[in-house]
């Protein structure tokens, strides 16, 4: 591993942040959308799922950069795909092996990382042409960033739907859940609302620093 | 649970426990491609094509899989044969509809990680479906991502002539629409009578 050398932009601040905020994968890209509706019903489900994400994301992300000369052009996709199902199958089997109960909650989802258009991409985008370690840190941002958004879908679901954070009753016993917000349409319903809060807030930022927007 | 009968396996993928919209599967190409009814049928179809040759494969694969107990392999072997499928579909396409190839676009490529596909694979080998059962599970789950779809298309194309606050335009309004969609769906709970 070689050190980033002066003339290409080495790891700054920003190589982390890009996926935390400026490209958060949840809220502005909208990428990896299956697994953020699906199993974001409680705020610990957000999580776990959040950091299996951020493992297979890192581990396929250094693997492919180390291996970004050697592999030829036109076969590219299907080697990373390969590589990143190589992981899943680990993550799978680890988290099946410590927790049965968590395995259930996030049931086929787990294997369905393979298909979480957020690795895929960062390992065409970022991973295939940068050293390793900037895109370990880079893909280290974006899990976070996943994680950041998993979170807060799942800790508003469970809020709204079940009266509770991790488990933990919030409102008192004559709160009245509102069980649509923990069924498939309140995963729609919640990040339509995220979604449209962060474009408020742009919006005020754009109004404010002028001609900085995005 | 391999007893569903065939009407019950295609009516519960179709409607009750719709894809998209019940398991949220395949959401990506369902918020790219919905702009446009005339982009999502071919669309549609492209993917159930895709389904039933992935289905079609992992019965087979699973079969050999177990057979060699190298069920540790399955997730890799059956991400290889989608991948191949898809670059089959591609190439038809491109020669038959160059048009429609590039209305597509990156979508085209992308079914490869459209999780509706692989989840017909892992969904038909956790439930241990028979040939018969695996087929009818794929069309249903292609049939209704495919009616999520041209759904989702035409509520877009009428809204495209209405007067939408500017801050909702965009990805938030597609989202808050499935989400309609989706308690619209809710309505087929216990049809089919397979819960």
């Amino acid at each position: 591993m070689s050190l980033p050398n002066p003339a290409d932009e080495g790891i700054t601040f920003d190589t982390f942040m890009e996926g935390v905020w400026r490209q958060n994968p949840v809220f502005v890209m909208v990428l990896g959308m299956c697994p953020v509706m699906a199993v974001t019903v409680s705020a610990i489900n957000g999580i776990s799922m959040g950091i299996a994400t951020t493992f297979v994301l890192t581990c396929s992300c250094f693997l492919v950069s180390l291996l970004r000369k050697l592999v030829p052009k036109e076969v590219r996709i299907a080697t990373y795909i390969v590589i990143i199902a190589t992981f899943v199958t680990l993550v799978d089997y680890l988290i099946q092996a410590g927790s049965l109960a968590l395995y259930e909650a996030l049931g086929a989802f787990i294997q369905l990382i393979v298909v979480n258009c957020i690795i895929l991409g960062r390992a065409e985008a970022h991973a295939s042409r940068n050293p390793p370690l900037k895109a370990v840190v880079n893909a280290l941002g974006m899990g976070l960033g996943f994680t950041i958004g998993l979170f807060a879908l799942g800790g508003t679901r469970e809020i709204l739907g079940a009266g509770k954070l991790f488990g933990i009753s919030l409102f008192g016993e004559h709160f009245q859940p509102w069980v649509v917000m923990v069924l498939p349409p309140g995963g729609f319903f919640v990040l339509g609302g995220w979604l449209l809060l962060f474009a408020l807030f742009r919006g005020k930022a754009a109004e404010g620093g002028h001609t900085h927007g995005a | 649970m391999g007893h569903e009968s065939l009407s019950q396996i295609f009516i519960g993928t179709l409607l009750t426990n719709n894809f998209v919209l019940a398991m949220f599967l395949g959401l990506c190409p369902f918020l790219g491609v919905s702009g446009r009814l005339s982009t999502a049928v071919p669309m549609g179809a492209a993917t159930t094509f895709v389904m039933l040759v992935a289905s079609l494969c992992a019965y087979a694969l699973n079969l050999l899989l177990s057979y060699f107990n190298l069920e540790f392999l399955r997730l890799i072997s059956y991400i290889v044969v989608i991948a191949s499928a898809v670059q089959l579909v591609e190439m038809v396409m491109k020669k038959y509809s160059p048009a429609l190839f590039r209305a597509l676009g990156i979508f085209l490529p992308l079914i490869t990680t459209n999780c509706a596909v692989l989840a017909v694979a892992l969904f038909q080998t956790a439930r241990e479906y028979n040939f018969s059962q695996s087929l009818v599970f794929a069309l249903g789950g292609g049939a209704g991502f495919t009616l999520a779809l041209v759904l989702m298309a035409s509520l877009r194309e009428r809204l495209q002539l209405a007067n939408v606050p500017v801050l909702v335009q965009g990805t938030a309004l597609s989202l808050i629409l499935a989400g309609l969609l989706s308690l619209t769906f809710m309505g087929f709970a216990g049809l089919g009578g397979g819960e």
